[in-house]
Parts: C-alpha cells; structure tokens; sequence
C-alpha cells in the first residue's frame, strides 16, 4: 500500500513539476521545476528497490541542470519573464496532437499487454551496485564505451573551442606583453586563426 | 511493512530533527566563543552563564523579526531557496548511521533512519542539492550580490562535487560497499584498520572538499561578506534567514560524521567506547572548521578553481588509478 500512495504522490508530482517546466515563461521557475521533477524521479527508483539508480539520478541530474542555471544565468535576466515568438502555430498543432497521441498509447498499453519477463531478472545475492556493475561491464559494455568515447570527444572539442591563448595568464603578464599580444591578435595572419 | 517499524522511523525522525537543530544552534554559539578566543575576544558573555543562553536570544529574534519579501523578486523561488538548504541537511542525514546499534528493553535500536546499501552516495547527492539553497535564493533576489554569490555556487558545486566523489572512490573500492555501516565495519578491528592509513590522499582531498560543500571560510566565497554583502541572503531576513543558517550548521555536522565514519573508523567495534570516540572525532572536525575561519583568509574565486581542476582533480584521478593497480596486484591477478 506504501509503495500505491508513494507512486501516485511522486507520479503527480513529477508531472506537475515539468508541466511547469513546460508552460512557464519564466526561466527561473522552468530551471527550479525541472530540477525538482528530476529529483522526484529518483523516488521512483528508491520504490524499485534500485537504490543505485535513485541516488545515481540525484547526483547526475542535480549538477547536469546547476549547468542550466549557469546557462539561464548568461542569457537571461532570470527575474523577467521570456516573451516567445511563436511563428508557426502548425508545429504547435503537430507537437499537441502527437503528445495526445502518446498519452493515449501510454494509457492503453498495459491494457492490451501482457506481463513482460524480466530479460534480466537481479541476482538476489549481488547488491544493487554490483549489480548494475555487472550488467555494465557484461551486456551492455559497447554503449558505455561509446559514451565514455563521445563524453571525450565533446570535452576536447570543448576545449579546442574555449581555449584560445591557455598557456598565457593574464594576471601574471606585464602591461606591455598584454598589448604586444592584443596588437598581434589584429594582425591580417593571426586574425584569421583567431576567427 | 509492520506499524512498529513506522512508529520506531517516526521516533527516529523527530529525535534526530530536535537533536540537530538545536546542535545547529549551539553551533553558532560555539563558533563565536572560538573565534572569540583565538581573537582575544570574549565573545557572546552577557544572556545567561558563559552567554549560553545567547542561542536563544538569537533564535526569538529571528522567529519574530519581520519576514521582508523584497518588491522585486521572484516570490515563490525566493521563500523556498532556504528551506531547501536546511531540508536536504537533514534528508541527507536519513542515511548516517549515528551511533552503534544498542538493545532498550529487548529492543535493539538501529540510530540510522533509512539503512539503504548505497548510504554514502544518497548522503553525497542530497547534500549537494544543499547548494540549490544559495543558487536559487541569489538568482531570485533581484540583487547584483546575490546573482555574483549564485554563479560562484555553481561554480563551487559543479567543481567540488567532483573531488569529493573521486576522492571517496578510492577507500570505496578497499571497502567494496557504498553502505556506510559496511564502511565502519570494514574498519573495526581497531586503529590501525583506520582507512586513513591506507588512504590519507583521500582523506585530505575529502577534507578540503568538505569544506567547499558546507561553505566554510577558506572557500566561504558565496557569501563573503567584504565583498558581496552576504552574497545570497542579502535580500534575507527573519527565519528565512535563519534557515539557510540552520542548513550550514547541520551540514558542518554531518559532513563530520562522513568524515569520520569513512577515514577514521566511526564508532569502531560498536561498544559505547567506541561510540564517545566517534563524537570526539566529528567534535574534532566541527572544531576544526571554526578554527580554520579564525586562522585562514579567503581564497579568490579563480584560485578555488585553480585548486580544483589543476591540482586537487589530477591527484584524485591518480589516487584512484593507483588504489586500483595495488588492489590488483594484491588480488593476484
């Protein structure tokens, strides 16, 4: 019975925090909603039994929208509200009836399904992080791999991208060396491999 | 799910609530009598014997002062930034075991409120949501200040959580469990079963992590007060106030508890010897953030990050790859 009430409390209000997130024009209350409904995701794991997963989800996800936040705090003034520009109301149309159509499918499916065997049913004498630890390294090894490889990549384009001139420190240069460099930087050469 | 396990949860919850609020009060007070000290100072002397009763002043005038909503921030942001600094201390806590486990009546106690087997992480992770506190306080208050303190939280957070998360997975891979009575099992044989011993690059990777999480002085930044008034509770007021206060003590508290369970053998065997020597160690530790503010300045914001990912971040990483490689060996291949 704990773990009905528990469910349809996190359910309600996971959905009620990224309707938010979806809905409100205001950065900062969208940026608040979707880390709570992030966070009450993870409930959905702890009732699982997946305790791994719940806490794993917390931390993950609480740092990957901190960066959101640094994000929204670039571009907008968090205490106004954004205005959108909506051009095309066919897209809207298009993207309201497919998320119709979803929660339709959504409802019906366990209706007209029949209960799916676990693939891979957990081995009771292994924990919760061993397990996963197992899987990972067995089955589904490829993927991560492939996720560690493109989470490289991304870091040294990120890299390449942001970093001009990192062996130099402007702090400790001398006036003059920071003006013959500023100076070097508008030079017909170095221009076009700064740009 | 029987009824005695929900009423046992409930005790456990209120007493552990009751016990570390007013902790997070006589915190305060123990922090200006050590600063006081260690400055030459008296300190709070004057609300009853030795300026104890000074919590308590303290405590009426923040309930009763004036709750200010200042006209232009975001409202709802705003009033719920601290409660989620002082709501996750105490979330984080559900998973600390506080003391060994002892029998009442032919009863036996467990004092830890949710024994889940990935203790340490959950304690990491909710915790770090802490930091949502100051962000969302800053970023709603309307206020050049607070705005400067958000983006320094963000940037303390997103840095830091990556040190103490590596820093804490070398003594987890000794250990082999995430449960923190696992960890504390693991060490009870003794002194020198410590994990200190084994792993002391960790200890002090953690230690300065721990101060850039609860926001203490040599990484005090996001509310450094000669520079950015109080950072994000400038706009604050009353127990709003209060309540970020509540959320730092309570911190400082547990992050102690952390400490001391993984590196320096918790409550041991689980005796009540050992149980007195894990309260002097987290008193050690809370001692040792006060005496810290009182002897150390701030660093800049862009030394932090200096600290962090060219010196702290490559020492973890090696820590790691080495407490890999010698638990290899050892295993025999």
């Amino acid at each position: 019975m704990f773990e009905a009430i528990a469910f349809y409390l996190f359910a309600a209000l996971t959905i009620s925090m990224f309707t938010i997130t979806v809905m409100t024009q205001q950065a900062l209350y969208a940026l608040s909603a979707m880390a709570a409904g992030m966070i009450f995701i993870s409930a959905f794991f702890f009732i699982l039994g997946a305790d791994f997963l719940g806490a794993v989800q917390i931390i993950v996800y609480t740092g990957a929208v901190m960066a959101l936040y640094a994000f929204g705090m670039m571009f907008f003034d968090t205490t106004r509200t954004v205005v959108e520009k909506r051009t095309n109301p066919r897209f809207v149309i298009v993207l309201a009836t497919l998320a119709a159509l979803l929660t339709v499918l959504v409802v019906i499916v366990p209706i007209i399904a029949v209960d799916m065997p676990a693939q891979l049913p957990i081995d009771p004498s292994a924990g919760n992080s061993q397990a996963v630890g197992m899987v990972l390294f067995t089955k589904y090894l490829v993927p991560f791999e492939l996720a560690a490889v493109m989470l490289l990549v991304a870091m040294v384009a990120g890299i390449v991208l942001a970093g001009k001139k990192m062996d130099k420190s402007l702090t400790l240069m001398a006036e003059e060396e920071i003006e013959l460099m500023q100076t070097a930087q508008y030079t017909p050469v170095a221009h076009e491999e700064v740009h | 799910m029987d009824t005695a396990f929900i009423i046992e949860t409930m005790i456990k919850i209120v007493v552990l609530l009751t016990i570390f609020s007013a902790l997070a009060g006589l915190g305060t007070y123990f922090e200006r009598k050590v600063l006081a000290f260690m400055q030459r100072r008296l300190g709070p002397m004057h609300v009853g014997p030795f300026g104890l009763l000074q919590v308590a002043a303290d405590g009426i005038k923040l309930f009763t002062k004036e709750d200010i909503i200042p006209q232009n921030v975001v409202k709802p942001i705003f009033k719920i930034a601290p409660v989620i600094t002082a709501a996750t201390a105490f979330i984080a806590a559900a998973a600390i075991p506080f003391w060994p486990e002892f029998t009442v009546f032919g009863y036996t106690v467990h004092p830890i409120v949710a024994d889940i087997n990935i203790g340490i992480l959950f304690i990491l992770g909710v915790m770090a949501v802490g930091l949502y506190g100051p962000l969302l306080g800053g970023m709603a208050s309307a206020n050049k200040f607070s705005l400067i303190s958000a983006a320094r939280s963000a940037a303390v957070f997103i840095s830091y959580e990556v040190i103490s998360g590596l820093s804490l997975l070398a003594p987890l891979m000794l250990v082999g469990s995430l449960s923190l009575i696992d960890i504390n099992n693991y060490q009870s044989g003794g002194i020198g079963n410590w994990i200190i011993w084994t792993q002391p690059v960790a200890f002090i990777l953690f230690w300065i992590a721990a101060f850039a999480e609860t926001g203490r002085t040599p990484f005090h930044l996001i509310a450094n007060d000669h520079e950015i008034i109080d950072g994000f509770g400038t706009e604050y007021s009353g127990m709003r106030w209060g309540l970020f206060f509540i959320g730092e003590y309570a911190n400082m508290f547990f992050i102690s508890f952390v400490i001391a369970i993984v590196f320096l053998g918790g409550f041991g065997d689980g005796t009540i010897a050992g149980a007195i020597q894990l309260l002097l160690k987290v008193s050690f530790f809370f001692f040792f953030f006060l005496w810290t503010r009182a002897a150390w300045p701030d660093v800049r914001p862009d030394q932090l990050m200096w600290l962090c990912w060219k010196v702290l971040m490559p020492i973890a990483v090696l820590n790691v790859v080495v407490t890999g490689v010698v638990i290899l060996v050892q295993g025999g291949l």
